[in-house]
């Protein structure tokens, strides 16, 4: 029992990291919260079924065409209701902003794709067993993918010059631009590269559970935002570390407490680890309290 | 001249009329909403004008949150839902009077919320955002799973009309009456407290915690009174909503329900009370008006906050608040230099 939740718990952490990492590489770079990245997640997992209902693409091709849209979207979200906004007050203003567009985004997808729940084409299931523990070949799948996609994302931010300029960005704005780094450009490859793991996290969450809808963002993203803020939002290894304790306590809870309250074990865990440390696991130890 | 000019550039507002014709204005207002169900007779007209009163009353108590003291609260949704399971459970299980369970109510939301503010209070924005968003959704499975308690998904029906003095509320017409008094009590306690020092100490620690603490005003306290006050407010509304409506449901007090009233505010403007008004009876009243175009409401209510933050980030009557202040002074020292140049 407890092993199987914790399989379990292991696989849907896994999407949760991937998911967070957007918010916390956004937020590393421009010190804002995307508060629309679920709902660019919803809607690309949507232009997945599309490509599969009606171009009949395979399954991994219909991926990445997919996440390469959501990556498109992202970018232009950002370009739309982040970058026009220079008030005083910017955090707030771009909050609301964020706000409205994910609102806009939600309810364009029910006025387009209906509020009723799809079925999503999954591949042929098999179980394997090993002791008490049962788990699918999609949950394999799921992890190897989400550590292929960790092993990307450490290349790219780690071992290129992009991620050496992105750095720089999350550093500071005005000398990354004094030292020839296109801000602009950085800014927008971070929410492309933020959105594009969100898509393919979209993807395997929508191919877990069979489904996908236009709230499904909602929930995923708020539960991937505690992750990252439970790991210490700006902190790569800190975001997914949060995925997994997210998806496992959330499992665990799941499994030994009470399944109606399924959704909010997250939201618990993170308003106790933000009551005792509101910088989070791996998070600067500095906050401003402004 | 600079100063003059400044006093010239100030807004429109009923400050800036005369004495005697705020005078004249005032009662005339006043009469006019005592008479507005005598000439209203359609009762599908009265209901929206009660419902936008009803979230006018939502909308001052968020702006207590979000434009006071500074917390942008997307949990508002919380407390209102509160107000209303409390009142109603009290109002079923112990058979006392609406108004007494209703103040029991407001006193527990109230502790309730002291509670609820204390992770937040070290928080900043989007933090304190996504924790009051939580608390929304911690609250919303709670009433849905808690079964013996709230009768879950089913909801709450056949809530019974309050009654005073022996005078039972019911009718579209007395719950006029009835809201139209919490509006204007709102008003005039929100009027009073933006003037108070209590308000602008609060607004202090809103523009810079850290300014404010060192002019000896304690951040948390007034953090945590502008949390509580708004978590009261909206708790008076939520009982009169669930006697207005006679029944509630976990699908009244959902996250939708938050985002309206934030839009509400921030449509109307942070820090005003007109604005909240105004933002309510814009939002509450046009779906309404625009029922052709329902499908399309939420997509534009969110197509029209990214705009209005591009081109208008404080609202449609917000106020730049640190430009207010330096206009009242301006316009203080015109005076004084005018009465000096007559004398």
């Amino acid at each position: 029992m407890f092993l199987q939740q914790l399989v379990n718990g292991i696989t849907v952490g896994a999407i949760y990291a991937m998911v967070a990492l957007g918010y916390t590489m956004v937020y590393g770079v421009l010190q804002i919260v995307n508060w629309a990245h679920a709902d660019v997640l919803m809607f690309g997992t949507f232009i997945g079924l599309l490509l599969t209902n009606v171009f009949h693409m395979p399954l991994f091709a219909m991926a990445v065409l997919a996440a390469a849209f959501t990556a498109a979207l992202g970018m232009s979200v950002e370009i739309v209701a982040y970058r026009p906004i220079k008030s005083g007050n910017r955090r707030m203003a771009v909050l609301v902003s964020a706000l409205g567009m994910s609102t806009f985004l939600q309810n364009l997808a029910q006025l387009v794709f209906g509020s009723s729940s799809q079925p999503f084409p999954t591949i042929e299931k098999v179980t394997y067993t090993i002791g008490k523990v049962t788990f699918t070949n999609i949950q394999l799948i799921i992890l190897g993918i989400t550590a292929i996609m960790l092993f990307i994302l450490y290349m790219i931010v780690y071992k290129s010059k992009i991620g050496i300029a992105m750095r720089a960005c999350s550093v500071s704005i005005p000398n990354a631009k004094l030292m020839g780094i296109n801000t602009n450009f950085i800014i927008s490859l971070t929410f492309g590269i933020g959105a594009f793991m969100a898509g393919i996290a979209g993807i395997c969450i929508a191919t877990y559970y069979n489904a996908v809808y236009p709230t499904m963002g909602y929930l995923l993203g708020m539960k991937a935002f505690a992750a990252a803020i439970l790991g210490g939002i700006g902190s790569i290894p800190g975001s997914v570390l949060g995925g997994f304790v997210i998806g496992i306590f959330e499992s665990l809870g799941a499994g030994y407490l009470s399944s109606g309250y399924r959704d909010a074990y997250a939201f618990i865990v993170m308003i106790l680890v933000l009551a005792i440390r509101p910088s989070g696991f791996m998070g600067a130890k500095h906050i401003d309290k402004v | 001249m600079g100063k003059e000019k400044a006093v010239k550039q100030k807004k429109f507002s009923l400050n800036s009329l005369p004495a005697y014709s705020k005078m004249v204005l005032m009662p005339v207002l006043v009469l006019a909403l005592i008479a507005a169900p005598a000439v209203i007779t359609n009762k599908y007209m009265l209901h929206i004008i009660i419902l936008c009163s009803m979230y006018s009353c939502l909308a001052l108590s968020l702006n207590m949150v979000i434009g006071w003291s500074g917390q942008f609260s997307l949990g508002h949704v919380t407390f209102y839902g509160m107000g209303a399971y409390l009142s109603t459970l009290l109002v079923r299980s112990l058979g006392i009077n609406f108004f007494l369970a209703t103040l029991t109510a407001m006193v527990i939301v109230g502790i309730f919320s002291a509670l609820l503010c204390m992770p937040t209070l070290k928080l900043r924005g989007d933090y304190i955002a996504l924790v009051t968003l939580g608390f929304g959704e911690v609250f919303r499975l709670f009433i849905s799973n808690a079964v013996a308690i709230t009768r879950g998904p089913m909801g709450i029906p056949n809530i019974p009309p309050p009654s005073i003095f022996g005078f039972e509320i019911s009718g579209k017409t007395a719950y006029y009456y009835f809201v139209l008094i919490l509006l204007i009590c709102f008003t005039i306690f929100m009027v009073r407290f933006d003037n108070s020092g209590f308000g602008m100490s609060m607004m202090a620690v809103n523009e810079d915690d850290i300014a404010a603490t060192s002019l000896g005003i304690n951040p948390v306290k007034f953090k945590l009174w502008g949390f509580v006050m708004g978590g009261v407010m909206a708790a008076l509304m939520g009982s009169f909503y669930s006697v207005y409506m006679g029944m509630i449901g976990p699908s009244s007090f959902d996250y939708g329900e938050s985002i309206k009233m934030v839009s509400m505010v921030v449509l109307g403007g942070q820090g005003s009370i007109a604005g909240s008004i105004l933002g309510a009876f814009l939002l509450a009243a046009l779906p309404e008006a625009l029922r052709a175009f329902s499908d399309y409401r939420m997509v534009i209510y969110g197509a029209a906050m990214v705009i209005m933050m591009i081109f208008r980030p404080e609202g449609i009557y917000g106020r730049n608040k640190r430009t207010r202040n330096l206009y009242k002074i301006k316009a203080m020292r015109g005076e004084k230099h005018g009465e000096g140049t007559a004398g």
